[in-house]
């Protein structure tokens, strides 16, 4: 598959500060990838040089094909762009602001109304159109972002923290929304910092600190990278020796005793059959053994909280 | 490909949409509540200012060609200057700057400026929108106004404007108008460097006061710093310097073009010896005279519009778009 997205050595330095530090990514098409990292991180800028609103120190950036720093109407024509706590002119209706949007990217008036009746719609706020975009709730200002996104019919949807601020009924929603993108066959490019509501929608992630992706890749290949294992084993029981006899387990990567009595181990497969066969032969009860599959978060939070692995 | 060296060109029109942007932005003004304030006021003084001139004019009885341009420069009172061009001169730049001082860091406050920017768009055209916008609905308003003096005038006076007296009535909009511009794209090259609108629109109505009531004192001193008068003959030099510092100043500039649009009979605005003017025929000057009377006044005054939105764009440019 041809990239959409493709950067090289992409560099951005403010000063002293690097913000940027030589990125090289690549998106698909048809792709969800998520930019995960705390505030800071760089990703707020990685996107604004992909559409040409900064110019990278060094490196090169493709979006479509085009150079945004050489091209960025090309770019910005055939991308969609919603931007973290996005605003909107308060005094107008929210088709009025759909109507600038409209009219800035050349669409006639006739084109322009058909299409944003079509999004509004499509966003669940056409019956809410003619009010003052200023009476908007935090949500729906959220969807007629994407609304505002989805109105030049882009090949590319970035969105930068699209969940922040939304409660936790309205996120879901937006990410239902999200998904929807997909299946239209646009590639998202996201950024956030709320891993739980990434790692559900996107089919890659960039794991992103002090300005360089440290690692990228599926939810399940980072788990692998990072915890080493993809599986995580809880074992209660009660008797003697019990982490000796389960550290040498075939494919567990390491054994932690949480608090007496009960161990974690991290595996790359589920070994429970395994697990509760040596806890049985040491004669010790077996009171519980759950699996879990390892989320995001924990790459996040270890790689993070416990710094990289060597 | 081959790698460039530098900043690579961009390509694409720097204008693409910048209709969309001139069309928002006075679509904005004219429905603002600020801009109604404005027009409220201007239109009471303009009515006020005006209906005094006209009870003026019709006690004298002397013959006048220009009864017209009477309109905008008699004043009934004595010794106190309350024509209508004199409120306009203190109108005007509280216009301009109403409309200017919060174009780029409002955008910012509200967060709108990286969702516009990130349509297909340079900031070029953002900036000159705005500028356009403003300034086109200053024309508007001007443009309504003068035909509004000029349907009053010719309704209370019963004479008709001659065709002199349009032209000269026009050529004194179009100064307004860059006299109002350079107040506008002062107040938007505030607002591209401040981040705050009170802060910009504080800085540009410093400016505006330094230049209506101090820049007339610190050109008197420095007149005598630089030339004092320990001759006779320094008279003149004084005061061509003088008036040479005080033409830095657009309320100077503003006010010589609307002496020589307004009044055919002004012949000159600096000083001349009397022998420069041995054998002139005493008699107004014919419109294009008077033209190229200012005319290094008007090239004056839209140059520096041009410059401070050079300095504003190039400010602008180097900005970072997040908020």
């Amino acid at each position: 598959m041809s990239a959409v997205i493709e950067t090289q050595g992409l560099t951005k330095r403010y000063g002293q500060v690097v913000a940027v530090d030589d990125l090289n990514l690549r998106l698909s098409a048809g792709e969800v990838f998520g930019m995960l990292g705390p505030n800071g991180s760089g990703k707020t800028t990685t996107i604004l040089m992909l559409l040409g609103l900064t110019e990278p120190t060094s490196g090169t950036a493709r979006v479509l094909g085009e150079d945004p720093a050489r091209n960025p109407l090309a770019v910005k024509r055939r991308v969609g762009y919603l931007p973290d706590s996005v605003g909107f002119y308060d005094e107008l209706t929210a088709r009025e602001n759909l109507g600038y949007t409209a009219s800035l990217n050349g669409m006639s008036a006739k084109e322009a109304d058909a299409r944003i009746d079509e999004v509004l719609t499509r966003m669940g706020l056409r019956d809410v159109a003619d009010r003052l975009a200023g009476a908007y709730s935090r949500g729906m200002r959220q969807r007629l972002g994407l609304a505002d996104v989805l109105l030049k019919r882009p090949q590319v949807a970035i969105l930068d923290e699209p969940t922040i601020g939304l409660d936790p009924e309205a996120a879901h929603e937006f990410l239902d929304m999200i998904r929807g993108l997909k299946a239209d066959g646009l590639t998202v490019l996201l950024s956030s910092h709320l891993l739980h509501q990434v790692q559900v929608i996107c089919d890659r992630v960039g794991l992103f600190s002090k300005g360089k992706m440290v690692l990228e890749g599926t939810v399940e290949g980072l788990s692998q990278q990072v915890l080493g294992g993809a599986y995580r084993i809880t074992v209660e029981t009660v008797g003697e020796d019990i982490e000796r006899a389960l550290t040498g387990i075939p494919g567990a990567l390491r054994v932690t005793r949480q608090r007496p009595g009960v161990y974690v181990l991290d595996t790359k497969e589920d070994v429970r059959g395994e697990v509760a066969r040596r806890v049985a032969a040491t004669r010790a009860n077996l009171i519980g053994i759950a699996l879990e599959r390892t989320s995001l978060g924990d790459v996040y939070t270890r790689y993070f909280h416990e710094g990289a692995p060597a | 490909m081959m790698k460039r060296e530098g900043t690579p060109r961009r390509e694409g029109s720097p204008w693409t949409g910048l209709w969309a942007v001139v069309m928002k932005e006075m679509a904005d003004h004219l429905s603002s509540v600020r801009m109604r304030l404005l027009e409220g006021l201007i239109l009471l003084v303009a009515i006020g200012t005006v209906y005094a001139a006209i009870q003026a004019l019709r006690t004298t009885v002397s013959e006048d060609p220009f009864l017209f341009l009477r309109l905008f420069t008699v004043s009934r009172s004595e010794g106190r200057d309350l024509s209508f061009v004199s409120f306009l001169g203190f109108l005007i730049p509280l216009t301009g700057i109403a409309l200017g001082f919060d174009a780029i860091n409002g955008e910012h406050n509200r967060r709108t400026l990286s969702r516009v920017l990130s349509q297909p768009i340079y900031r070029d055209a953002l900036l000159l929108g705005k500028f356009l916008g403003g300034l086109f609905t200053i024309a508007i308003m001007l443009l309504a106004l003068w035909l509004l003096v000029t349907g009053l005038g010719i309704f209370r006076l019963g004479v008709i404007p001659s065709g002199e007296e349009v032209g000269r009535g026009l050529l004194f909009m179009m100064a307004t108008v860059a006299y109002a511009g350079i107040w506008l794209v002062l107040a938007q090259c505030f607002s591209v460097i401040f981040r705050q609108p009170s802060t910009s629109a504080l800085a540009a109505i410093a400016v505006w006061l330094f230049f209506a009531v101090f820049w007339g004192i610190v050109a008197d001193i420095l007149v005598q710093i630089v030339r004092p008068a320990e001759f006779p003959g320094d008279d003149l030099g004084q005061a061509q310097l003088a008036l040479a510092l005080s033409r830095l100043s657009p309320n100077t500039l503003y006010a010589e073009m609307l002496a020589a649009f307004l009044n055919p009979n002004v012949r000159f605005l600096s000083p001349v010896l009397i022998t420069q003017l041995e054998g002139a025929i005493r008699a107004p000057l014919p419109l294009s005279q008077s033209l190229m009377l200012v005319w290094p006044q008007l090239a004056g005054l839209i140059s520096a519009v041009l410059l401070l939105f050079a300095v504003t764009y190039m400010y602008f440019q180097r900005q970072e778009v997040r908020a």
